[in-house]
């Protein structure tokens, strides 16, 4: 492999790359506020799209390619990215983080891919070169295999919980997969000279096998830390395989987003109120078959059944309500009837607020994006910290499938595998109501102590009809 | 290649960069931003169109085949999301 690039070719190419940097960063900062967002992603498009065609005509490629090679590169950039475009015009907005782990999954494995080809044919490229691109295939590898098993977990189409012991197998058989897939790589950095085929073929199963055992045991409320996790990997893994092929563009962005997924990821992860290694290696949300969580003090009282009906009058006659959307919203795609509930509530003077908790749904964020599909305006949405003292002022707490994230117990039971976890204080409104399918816990598998309040009435069924029958009670109070 | 200390500079300035951007990110925009960070590393379809240009046998022009279909992928798709999320966020000052 050609390391540097001369003549006026490289040249353009060094300029375009340069051009794609700064529209990248450009782009990153208009999508750190929601005034600049839309045009922030244009920005960095374009910076991709400036990139993609000038590599057309990049030295490295036109001093070995042909046209059949050329159609064979073209055709597989329509084949994927026409894919990809169809999957991501349809996909629902609920259906969001799996289609995110995807997309991201396979980022990691086009790093894979890079290194791999390396490997088979031209590992002259030097030692220090071949080490980074080994480090980056393991990474990508991992993100590659990880990710797509996110995605089955997220989409339901993988749903298996194991036990402490089989945890503790997958984690000692995941440590000596990477430990001979790294010994391998080492190894052909330092002898510096193109691997047989079929050690290049071990390394990389060995790789996605780690990448497999390190997302199978995590519970599902623990996905958004870990999809978050696997972009920053991927990131990472780009930017150690632009060293390798000398390709500024991709070190860049590959840092940039290692870096920039390396803090959301930690953002994440203290808004559960635990350490990224307690979400990897604790396995919370995963059945353990012994019983754990019993030394919980139990909860007193009853849970008090509400009918919608009375629920919307009571709502009609407040003069300030804050809804608290949780998963439980998107399952039932309720976000527009919420909506619309909420406008009802606004024309009739009364004031409402949205609370969102950092990790409710199913990434970080995510009822926010349901919210604004459904037309909620970003304004009525409110942090943790922005909201809690108001819940002290409101009449009622509307909780629409939120569990967890509104448990009294986080805050007072010691005992509790959540305690700790900052919450939403939705029990100190004055009234509570809480619509819900069934009984059922959490992922945490925690009873919720804010079902049981003297305040609390529960309203049962699915959200999306529950609140049309509000939005009736609603209406027959004027 | 970009080696020793002008690497490690690169290395510590996009490193900040990144960090820096994301700082001040409010929480409603963590879901986009992610995704929009994810279209970013989708740059990794330049590299797999050079390793595909640049495979010597049979099975590395496979592998870079199969690099660039996962590479564009990332590219298109990241894009493609996040621009439907961000055009969604609207203030309610707008209407009124």
């Amino acid at each position: 492999m050609e390391s540097e690039l001369g003549g006026i070719g490289g040249w353009l190419i060094n300029l375009a790359y340069f051009v794609t940097a700064v529209l990248f960063i450009l782009g990153l900062k208009g999508m750190s506020s929601p005034k600049t967002a839309a045009q922030g992603i244009k920005w960095a498009g374009s910076g991709m799209l400036v990139a993609v065609v000038v590599t057309l005509i990049h030295p490295q490629i036109m001093a070995h390619a042909d046209t059949d090679r050329y159609l064979l590169m073209i055709g597989a950039i329509i084949i994927g990215g026409g894919i990809a475009w169809f999957g991501g015009k349809r996909v629902a907005m609920t259906d969001m983080p799996q289609m995110i782990a995807l997309y991201n999954g396979m980022g990691g494995g086009a790093a894979g891919a890079i290194a791999a080809v390396a490997f088979l044919g031209d590992a002259d490229i030097g030692r220090m070169a071949l080490l980074l691109g080994v480090l980056g295939a393991i990474i990508g590898s991992v993100s590659f295999s990880g990710s797509l098993v996110a995605y089955a977990k997220l989409d339901g189409r993988l749903n298996r919980s194991f036990t402490r012991v089989q945890l503790a197998q997958m984690r000692k058989v995941n440590m000596i997969a990477l430990g001979i897939a790294l010994l391998i790589g080492l190894l052909t950095a330092i002898i510096g000279n193109t691997p047989p085929t079929i050690i290049v073929i071990a390394f990389f199963l060995l790789a996605l096998t780690a990448g497999i055992l390190v997302a199978l045991p995590i519970g599902g409320a623990d996905m958004p830390v870990i999809i978050s996790l696997f972009n920053a990997l991927t990131g990472l893994a780009v930017a150690l395989e632009g060293f390798m092929l000398n390709n500024p563009a991709m070190i860049i962005a590959g840092t940039v987003v290692g870096a920039a997924g390396s803090l959301l990821t930690q953002l994440m992860a203290r808004a559960m109120n635990r350490s990224l290694g307690n979400v990897l290696f604790s396995g919370l949300g995963v059945s353990d078959g012994d019983g754990d969580g019993s030394a919980e003090t139990a909860i007193e009282g009853s849970m008090k059944s509400m009918e919608p009906n009375d629920a919307g009058v009571t709502l009609a006659y407040a003069d300030k309500v804050i809804f608290v959307p949780g998963y439980g919203m998107a399952v039932a795609q309720a976000q527009h009837k919420i909506w619309e509930l909420a406008k009802l509530l606004i024309d009739r003077g009364v004031k409402v607020r949205f609370a969102i908790h950092p990790v409710a749904g199913r990434m970080p964020g995510h009822m926010n994006v349901l919210l604004a599909e459904a037309g909620v305006p970003y304004d009525l949405i409110f942090d943790l910290d922005e909201i809690n003292p108001e819940f002290s002022t409101a009449d009622v707490a509307l909780v629409i499938g939120a569990n967890d994230v509104v448990n009294p117990v986080a805050r007072t039971d010691r005992n509790s595998p959540i305690y700790g976890m900052p919450i939403l204080a939705a029990d100190q409104a004055k009234q509570v109501m809480v619509i819900k399918r069934g009984k059922g816990t959490g992922f945490s598998g925690v009873q919720n102590a804010l079902f049981f309040l003297d305040n609390t009435r529960m309203v049962y069924g699915d959200a999306q009809s529950v609140v049309a029958k509000l939005i009736a009670g609603v209406k027959e109070s004027s | 290649m970009i080696t020793g200390f002008i690497a490690l500079y690169i290395i510590m300035l996009a490193g900040f960069t990144g960090y820096e951007v994301i700082a001040r990110v409010p929480a409603i925009l963590h879901t986009p931003l992610m995704s929009g960070s994810n279209f970013v590393h989708g740059i990794v379809l330049v590299g797999s169109m050079v390793a595909l240009g640049h495979a010597e046998t049979k099975l590395g022009v496979l592998v870079g085949f199969v690099g660039v279909i996962l590479g564009a992928g990332n590219a298109v798709g990241g894009y493609v999301v996040t621009e439907r999320m961000l055009e969604m966020f609207k203030t309610s000052k707008k209407d009124a």
